[in-house]
């Protein structure tokens, strides 16, 4: 057996591969950065190539970049409608970003660049300002009234207000802790299991090998569950902010 | 009361909020499956919506599990 015990939360650390300090902030390439260099280098790889015959007919490539574009265009259509036709490209990178960042996580000895809070955090605190700056744009102080539900008798108004402000301003919290506890819930359970395999040896250890592998495809699962959830929750913020509607 | 004890045991009741969690989610694919077999035909429209009502309920026991980590591990 081994003779220093590994924790199962050490393959969250983060390795500088390339040092760089720029005055007193910390810029260097970390294997962090080398996983999102990876997810950015697959998307292009799939849409640039994928498109590159513009068959009529598509073959299997083709067919995925279209497939991975119709799903989020029908996604933007159905919750936002025609006015979210613009903001397209912003969710539809949000989307393959997410989605490729949790995929590479699965791969063995490759880093899940969205199980750290801070890169799941910018994340939504970017959606979040963008959903609000845009709809103060769209609507100037009348955004305001988004916090006043019609129908709520004006007695009701102070209670009912601080209340939706608070849970409007929990939005990005639970964006960002949803996604980046289920990345790390996870990547930490895969690992405590397959340590018990070890552990288990040759004799019992067919049976956490099981498990493993059912928890591999249900973390697969669990990897485009939680991208669709972010695109769609960030589909339905805008949709709110655009239509100013509950 | 030692520290690491009483950080294991804050640890284990934070466990608890699971139980909320198992009984929102049986409630969810419980409907599903009661309005999926009266209207069989509109079932796959829903299905967008179970799988975003899944990830928000699972959402909530994740906050519980990452309360119990901050609790055991700072």
């Amino acid at each position: 057996m081994a003779a220093e015990s590994h924790s199962p939360l050490e393959q969250f650390t983060i390795k500088r591969h390339f040092h760089l300090d720029m005055g007193s902030v910390d810029a260097s390439f970390t294997n962090s950065s080398v996983s999102m260099v990876i997810v950015v280098i697959l998307i292009s790889a799939l849409m640039i190539w994928g498109m590159s015959r513009r068959a009529l007919v598509p073959g299997r490539l083709q067919s995925t970049a279209e497939l991975a574009y119709e799903f989020i265009a029908g996604m933007v259509q159905e919750n936002i409608g025609a006015k979210g036709k613009k903001y397209f490209p912003f969710i539809f990178s949000l989307f393959m970003f997410i989605l490729f960042s949790n995929m590479l996580g699965m791969v063995p000895y490759q880093f899940t660049a969205t199980s750290h809070i801070i890169v799941t955090f910018a994340m939504a605190l970017f959606v979040f300002v963008g959903v609000t700056l845009i709809g103060l744009a769209r609507h100037g102080l009348h955004f305001f009234s988004y916090f006043l539900p019609p129908g709520v008798p004006m007695w009701l108004a102070p209670l009912i207000v601080p209340i939706e402000v608070l849970s409007y301003l929990s939005r990005p919290i639970s964006l960002s802790l949803r996604l980046f506890a289920n990345m790390l819930a996870g990547h930490t359970m895969m690992k405590v299991f397959a340590g018990f395999v070890v552990a288990l040896g040759f004799v019992a250890g067919w049976a956490p090998l099981l498990f493993v592998v059912a928890l591999t495809g249900l973390e697969i699962l669990i990897a485009f569950l939680q991208a669709y959830v972010f695109t769609i929750l960030t589909c339905l913020y805008l949709s709110d902010a655009i239509h100013l509607e509950h | 009361m030692d520290l690491a004890a009483a950080k294991m045991i804050g640890a284990g009741i934070a466990t608890l909020a699971l139980a909320g969690v198992g009984i929102g989610l049986g409630n969810i694919f419980g409907s599903f499956l009661g309005a999926a077999l009266r209207n069989p035909t509109a079932a796959p429209k829903l299905f967008g919506n179970l799988l975003l009502g899944f990830a928000l309920t699972e959402a909530v026991a994740l906050f519980a599990l990452v309360i119990a980590f901050l609790i055991l591990f700072t």
